[in-house]
């Protein structure tokens, strides 16, 4: 566990001891002791298309120990926040699976666990963001750093002078935490900030230095971003007015990744408000692009049975409603390929640096 | 009279040709086999013509020992004792004497040094019961001629059929170590004890009488044979003990005492003090015969006309149906049966065949009874759940017989209870290990247990395609349910349909099929309700002891999120208090089991728990308490066949809740109504003992 930063936030510990509370005081009135837990689920959220958010909705779910489908679960949350608060209290940051590992253990008398895998613990430790409304950040749980910047921009990281422009074409690793306490940004004289789904292709830019032939910002996320890197994007956007491009491969997926950038995901809506960029942009992509840049169809994959559905579940999702957006999707659809960023290479290694990306920006072929 | 001879020459019938088979099931010495076909090879006609004559049976016998049972050392072992015991078990039910059967197995020293049993190769075969004893006369041709004996000729139902079984293991004997077979029997006190030593006559299948005396026996009346053979002692699976066992559950109303080679005494107490009721003698059924039996029939009848001989010969039909019969295959009823032959023959069978005929009578069998084989299996089966079906009689190709299915559940209430052993918390992506154990089937044919040919016995089939899996159990394609179970099959028929002549398996007929499995789905039924109710029992007792579990959990993360200052006792005390409200309180209770409420919609079955046991109680304790009888003369144990009156016996069902002492506490309670019960039978029924059919063959008997 690493040592955070010294803080006097005791609210999150106080959330979470008040919930020990709760068993306490059903317990003295013999009632069966539960929790409201937030929906963290496509029916429990609504769009807001003024704010251009996906914003969580009211309806909860009772969690009581009393129940012999929820005991264990019930029992589990207690475990958790129990860890939770530990970490509040010793003000140390831990990860998922160190939580997993603190909290499992052999019930006395039994051969039970108290958590079999991490996927009993994860959910758990959103259900407690969820009601609590604490940040993940705030519970001090630090999600994989598995993020990379590179560009003109200089933080301060604990005291050190970081300055991603003369970090090579390695560039610096987004930690997961990135609030203005453990990450300070000392100066950024980008341009615009470029997200690009895949490291592969974050590699090729940042190697043919396109971010100083363009003065942006290079960011990924290796897949869908992390919290660290999503959040590192908003204060960029925000700090520093930075315009965001989003550049993923062309498939029901990449337009997920893309939406969750801009208006938040279904699973934490809550914390929209920090994360999401209402204002990024889709720059590619596209399921117009292969034909605009006359990629071969054989470069293409077919749609699986999968990728059709998604896709026309996100037809459905109300954030994806302009005529601009139905039109891709179902372009992508009618065409029944789906195509990725690294198939550009088709053309020439460097046809992304050189061609596609310049091409894009000067008829700001993007959509919103 | 001791007629003295020297030793048969054992290896006489080395020059047997090995063309020659026999195909008759009675092992009849055939005449001249006729040659119809030339032979391929250079061997002329004449040739052959000199290798041709006759095979005595006991030749017959040396060459196919395994059609007998004596394939090797280990099974002929098994055959011998299982040969001894059946005639005496046959002989003493008869008698309508309950019996007392001692089987003793001791090794012969054959070399300079003794042997261990397991070593051995030579081993004393020796049976005793108090049975009505044989005749002197009689004594030689019984245990020294094959295919000699009292039971072939009718249809009645008893484990021995043929005639083989005890001469062919005293010929097994002779053979393999040369010794007679030493043969004591007294068929009254008043009577005197005879002693004789027989060999066979393998030649002419005749005895050769050794020694014949008096002497001073200490039993009152009794038969004791005992056969030196070669053999191999082995315990497991097939073996010795495992047949006397399976013999005891079928047979509770059998004290068996086994001496095993090691010296030791193991005693299967009598369980049930009723015989069996004696099954009554019929005459065949015109279904059940072949075309080759009726040819034989026709020849050996003592009546006069066609029309009376149908009518006197056979059962269910009467003088009218045989008038009817006779008209209907174009033959005067007044014709001689001798000269009914070839066509005419054929046309009466095929006749016989088509005619409408009522069912054969079905007390000719005498099934062992629901009631008998619960006391069976509980005596020799730790289990929780035993449950028995005796099914109404049925018929196959003229052939009354009852099918009876038993099941024994469980590991027994005390393993059941208990925790597992310690294993080890689980790591990510491990899972605990199944229970892989296979039901057990133990099948019997006329109470005698069949241990050989699994596979092919119809009661095995019928076990296999009943689907176990309606009744709660595992059970993969094709297999035997999963689980701590014994299924008990039983098939009691005047004549049992071996597969062959060594009585190992069942045949597969339809009806029989079908009888076995009603019995097992019925049985199955009532394991299926058991384990529903155990298990709905156990999901309440599960509820609760999650919420037990985990409060531990769960008030210790509370104590140390409000910084360990919680009264956590306390705490712990309410939510308990929650817990047990919510998970039914008293009821679940009473679903464990706790308030003793009897095995409602289980008939025949006997629930076992740690508090005691439910059901048929009286079943199991007659188990639990009858004392050992063996002091007793054995007259004592003659019992009639009319049932005693059972309805005196019954106990108030046990309420058991108050702990584990509760079964001894019970049965003794009942000690009294026990008494009662045999002294009644045996001091009530004495004088009127059954008049019983004495089958031409069968020895005379004075009974006192
Ligand atoms: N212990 C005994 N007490 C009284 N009679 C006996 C005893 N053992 C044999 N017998 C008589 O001897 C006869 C011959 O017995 P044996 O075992 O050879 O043939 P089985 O029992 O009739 O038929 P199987 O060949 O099927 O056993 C029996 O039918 C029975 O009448
Ligand atoms: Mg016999």
């Amino acid at each position: 566990m690493a040592q955070a930063k010294p803080k006097k936030n005791g609210a999150v510990e106080k959330k979470l001891i008040g919930m020990a509370d709760v068993v306490i005081a059903a317990a003295q009135r013999a009632k069966d002791p539960t929790f409201a837990i937030p929906i963290r689920a496509l029916s429990n959220v609504s769009f807001n298309p003024r704010k251009g958010l996906i914003e969580m909705g009211e309806k909860k779910q009772a969690r009581s120990f009393f129940n012999v489908g929820m005991a264990k679960k019930f029992m589990q949350t207690m475990l958790v926040a129990d860890a939770l608060s530990e970490l509040q209290r010793a003000d140390l940051t831990t990860s998922l699976r160190e939580i997993y590992y603190r909290t499992k253990h052999t019930i006395q008398d039994s051969h039970e666990n108290t958590f079999d895998t991490q996927d009993e613990s994860d959910p758990i430790i959103e259900d407690l963001e969820v009601s609590l409304v604490a940040l993940r950040e705030e519970l001090h749980v630090r999600a994989e750093n598995s993020g990379s910047i590179v560009g003109p921009v200089v933080f301060g990281d604990d005291g050190d002078r970081v300055d991603c422009a003369k970090l090579g074409k390695g560039g610096y690793s987004v930690p997961s935490i990135v609030e203005p306490e453990y990450l300070e940004i000392r100066r950024c004289t980008a341009d615009f900030l470029l997200l690009v789904e895949k490291g592969t292709q974050w590699n090729r830019l940042s190697e043919d230095k396109f971010w100083r032939r363009y003065n942006c910002v290079l960011l990924t996320g290796n897949g869908q971003p992390p919290r660290g890197v999503r959040r590192l994007a908003r204060r960029l956007h925000e700090e520093h007015r930075l315009p965001v491009y989003v550049l993923v491969d062309n498939d029901p997926w990449g337009y997920y990744i893309y939406s969750v950038v801009k208006q938040g995901s279904i699973n934490l809506a809550f914390e929209s408000q920090r994360m999401a960029i209402p204002k990024a942009k889709f720059i590619g992509l596209s399921s117009a692009d292969p034909e605009r840049y006359e990629l071969p169809r054989n470069v293409g994959i077919k749609l699986n049975d999968k990728d059709v559905t998604r896709a026309k579940e996100l037809l459905n999702y109300r954030w994806f409603q302009k005529p601009a957006w139905q039109e891709e999707i179902k372009r992508m659809l009618a065409n029944g390929l789906k195509f990725e960023l690294d198939a550009l290479a088709n053309k020439d290694f460097q046809y992304l640096t050189k061609k596609y990306l310049p091409r894009k920006l000067k008829e700001k072929d993007w959509l919103d | 009279m001791a007629t003295k001879t020297s030793p048969p020459s054992i290896r006489s019938s080395k020059t047997v040709s090995q063309s020659v088979t026999i195909d008759s099931e009675q092992a009849a010495p055939r005449k001249k086999p006729s040659l119809t076909e030339k032979g391929t090879s250079a061997v002329t006609a004449i040739e052959m013509g000199t290798r041709q004559r006759e095979i005595s049976v006991s030749e017959f016998f040396t060459k196919n020992r395994h059609l007998l049972g004596f394939d090797n050392p280990r099974k002929a072992l098994l055959t011998c004792v299982k040969e001894a015991v059946d005639n005496s078990l046959d002989a003493c039910e008869e008698a309508g004497i309950l019996p007392d059967v001692t089987v003793k197995l001791e090794t012969v020293v054959n070399g300079p040094t003794p042997v261990t049993p397991s070593q051995a190769t030579r081993f004393r075969v020796t049976v005793t019961d108090n049975g009505p004893g044989i005749v002197r006369a009689q004594v030689p041709r019984i245990f020294a001629k094959l295919l000699y004996g009292s039971k072939f000729h009718r249809m009645r139902m008893s484990r021995g059929q043929q005639g083989i079984g005890i001469s062919a293991a005293g010929m097994y004997g002779q053979l393999t170590t040369g010794k007679p077979v030493k043969v004591i029997s007294r068929t009254g006190p008043r009577a005197t004890a005879h002693y004789f030593e027989v060999q066979i006559d393998t030649k002419k299948n005749e005895p050769l009488v050794h020694e014949n005396k008096q002497i001073e026996w200490a039993q009152p009346q009794g038969t004791e044979v005992a056969i030196e053979v070669e053999g191999r002692y082995q315990k497991g699976r097939a073996s010795v003990d495992e047949w006397l066992e399976q013999t005891s559950i079928a047979n509770p109303h059998v004290r068996l005492v086994y001496q095993t080679p090691e010296g030791e005494t193991k005693e299967y107490p009598r369980t049930y003090h009723e015989l069996p009721p004696s099954p009554k003698e019929i005459k065949p059924h015109p279904y059940g015969i072949e075309f080759g039996v009726l040819l034989k029939m026709l020849q050996d009848t003592k009546s006069h006309t066609v029309a009376s001989f149908l009518a006197s010969d056979f059962c269910r039909v009467s003088p009218a149906l045989a008038e009817e019969m006779c008209k209907s295959a174009k033959l005067s009823p007044d014709a001689k049966p001798r000269a009914v032959k070839h066509q005419a023959a054929e046309t009466l069978y095929k006749t016989i065949q088509t005619t409408k005929i009522m069912a054969p009578p079905t007390n000719c069998i005498s099934p062992i009874g629901e009631k008998a084989i619960l006391s069976g299996l509980y005596k020799q089966i730790k289990g929780e759940f035993y449950t028995a079906v005796s099914r109404p009689p049925a018929v196959y190709r003229g052939n009354p017989f009852i099918i009876e299915a038993g099941l024994a559940f469980g590991k027994g209430p005390e393993e059941s209870v208990k925790p597992q052993p310690a294993a080890m918390p689980l790591a990510e992506g491990e899972d605990h290990g199944h229970d892989t154990e296979l039901a057990r089937v133990i099948r019997y044919a006329n109470r005698v247990p069949l241990l050989f040919q699994q596979s092919a016995c119809s009661t095995f089939k019928a076990v296999l395609n009943t689907t176990w899996r309606n009744y709660g159990m595992t059970q993969s394609r094709g297999a035997l349910p999963a689980g701590p179970m014994v299924i008990f099959v039983h098939m009691a028929s005047v004549w049992v349909p071996f597969t062959s002549e060594s009585k190992e398996a069942i045949a597969d007929y339809d009806e029989i099929q079908k009888e076995i499995t009603l019995a097992l789905r019925e049985a199955g039924r009532r394991l299926g309700i058991f384990l529903r109710r155990k298990e709905r029992a156990a999901s309440e007792f599960r509820r609760r002891n999650i919420f037990d579990l985990y409060i531990e959990e769960v008030v210790e993360a509370c104590n140390r999120l409000k910084g360990g200052k919680l009264p956590t006792e306390q705490l712990k005390e309410q939510l308990h208090k929650i817990a047990s409200s919510r998970t039914g309180g008293l009821k679940t209770d009473e679903a464990l089991g706790k308030t003793g409420a009897g095995p409602e919609g289980l008939p025949h079955s006997i629930i076992v728990t740690t508090e005691g046991i439910e059901g048929e109680t009286e079943v199991a304790q007659q188990t639990a308490t009858v004392p050992v009888v063996s002091s007793k003369p054995a007259q004592f144990e003659r019992l009639s066949e009319t049932k005693a009156p059972v309805k005196s016996v019954r106990a108030p069902k046990v309420r058991p809740g108050s702990g584990r002492a509760k079964r001894p506490a019970a049965a003794k309670a009942k000690v009294g109504q026990q008494d009662l019960f045999v002294g009644d039978a045996s001091s009530g029924k004495k004088a009127a003992l059954p008049k019983r059919k004495r089958p031409a063959t069968s020895l005379t008997r004075k009974r006192k």
